[in-house]
């Protein structure tokens, strides 16, 4: 907690800023000297982050801590309204900072322009009285459910995918916890990312409010947060239903005999191999970098450029491969691939993920397969920016 | 006693395997078998639903009405016309990059 006693009242301005909440019975004054005095942090500045963080400063949270290491891309305006046309290229949390201390300068605003880890996840998190978890990959989720649980931090969380979105309580004195619900995440590869799988730009601003909505409902201890239940939102057919979630008894980190009792190595439980770990097998692949690539291509060498990406994405933005076959798709179209088994083949996709998996597949096939470090994303930043990034 | 016809909420990054739909209708007495139906007809969503052993994999959870299967009987929760059963996947999306 960061606030004294001396803060906890409020200022005349601050009662004509805060008038419509004080009128409200429920909430009133009680309900905003507590917000006043509260502390929340908002893991991921993006479109989650972005609207909830603008509405908790708005509505009087005394100090929000936000937690973001990117800068601000065209490709997040579409969503992350937090930041404006003028902040592309700029580091998030200044962006940030200064629209909160625009909006709400009673507002205490902390940067924490960091990777969240396992090393600095449970001090960050334990200066919060909630967190609220927007992250949109599963190492991250599960550290954040993890550190919340240890150190006794109720996290409000939300996930959204297309036109979907969940939002629920996890973490609270006696409620369940995200491993409750899910024990595992899924391998690496079965479940889209959002980048791959595209979202419609108002949906987390939807469900961000709903994030926000919740955090202001455990600050102040009004109406009856979703604890114990998973909102699942449909924007297209609009539906809004809650599911229970029960707290497991054999939970392994929230039940009564827990068996992690501290944080783990979420990149290996995601079955993320550690990019700075070399292994003995033959698990790295070799890589091309887009200037190698470029070179050869001028130099009237260029290897045979195989883009792994969803048509779709290929529309947005190419950069002129030989041949497309989405990386799922492959095993079962290799005999489509009009690349021999002699022939320097080059694997892209957006950012180099989806290609380091089908360069591994194709070497084990005999190819001479190389992935392109960095992807489409590196090609438009160092070679051609008129290549967009999305 | 005919089978009971029930409603399968399919959550969005499983409907390509069933053109498009949101909802399909299954029939089955029990949840084992329903999914049964479902998968002979879309057999697309057999790798997203079932392990390599054929058990319901870990990050996909099934819901009869608004509660979790685990609770209940498991596969073998029985179902009654018109039951709506949620396929509920974890997602991965917020802030993006
Ligand atoms: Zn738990």
């Amino acid at each position: 907690m960061q606030a004294d006693n001396q803060t906890a009242t409020l200022s005349s301005e601050e009662l004509r800023r805060y008038n419509r909440h004080l009128t409200l019975p429920e909430f009133g004054r009680e309900g905003q000297e507590a917000l006043k005095n509260a502390s929340v942090l908002l893991v991921g500045a993006g479109g989650l982050g972005s609207p909830a963080a603008m509405y908790l400063a708005a509505a009087g949270v005394g100090h929000i801590g936000l937690v973001d290491f990117d800068h601000v891309e065209a490709s997040n305006l579409q969503r992350q309204i937090l930041y404006g046309t003028s902040d592309v290229g700029r580091p998030k949390l200044d962006a940030a900072e200064e629209r909160l201390n625009d909006l709400n300068p009673h507002v205490e605003v902390t940067r924490h322009a960091v990777r969240l880890s396992s090393e600095n996840a449970l001090d960050i998190v334990d200066q919060y009285d909630v967190v609220a978890d927007g992250t949109d990959n599963f190492p991250t989720r599960y550290l954040v459910n993890d550190a919340c649980v240890l150190t006794g931090t109720p996290n409000v969380y939300a996930s959204i995918f297309r036109f979907e979105g969940q939002v629920s309580v996890f973490a609270t004195e006696d409620g369940p916890c995200y491993r409750c619900l899910y024990e595992e995440p899924p391998p690496p590869g079965l479940v889209p990312s959002c980048a791959e799988g595209g979202v419609l730009g108002v949906l987390p601003g939807l469900v961000g409010t709903l994030q926000a909505t919740e955090v202001i409902k455990l600050l102040t201890g009004i109406g009856e947060p979703l604890i114990g239940r998973l909102l699942m939102i449909n924007a297209l057919s609009m539906n809004f239903r809650t599911l229970r979630v029960r707290k497991n008894p054999d939970c392994v980190i929230c039940s009564d005999n827990p068996t992690q009792t501290e944080l783990i190595d979420y990149e290996a439980f995601c079955g993320i191999p550690d990019a700075n770990e070399s292994t003995d097998d033959d698990m790295a692949v070799p890589e091309t970098t887009v200037h190698e690539l470029k070179q050869a291509r001028d130099s009237g060498t260029a290897p045979f450029v195989l883009d792994v990406r969803k048509p779709h994405e290929a529309e947005i933005a190419s950069i002129e491969a030989d041949q497309l076959i989405p990386v799922d798709e492959l095993p079962d179209r290799l005999s489509e691939l009009n690349a021999d088994a002699e022939t320097p083949i080059v694997v892209h996709c957006r950012s180099g993920a989806r290609s380091e998996r089908a360069t591994k597949f194709l070497r084990q096939k005999g190819y001479n397969a190389s992935n392109l470090k960095g992807g489409i994303l590196a090609w438009s930043k160092e070679i051609d920016d008129s290549v967009p990034t999305y | 006693m005919s089978t009971p016809t029930v409603t399968l909420h399919i959550p969005t990054p499983l409907r390509s395997a069933t053109n498009d739909q949101a909802t399909v209708n299954a029939t089955g007495d029990t949840v084992r078998t329903a999914l049964q139906n479902l998968v002979e007809r879309y057999p697309d969503l057999k790798s997203n639903l079932y392990n390599d052993d054929g058990a319901l994999r870990q990050f996909v959870n099934i819901y009869v009405d608004d509660e979790d299967i685990r609770y209940l009987d498991g596969p073998d929760t029985a179902l009654t016309d018109g039951a709506e059963v949620s396929i509920v996947p974890s997602i991965a999306g917020g802030r993006s990059r």
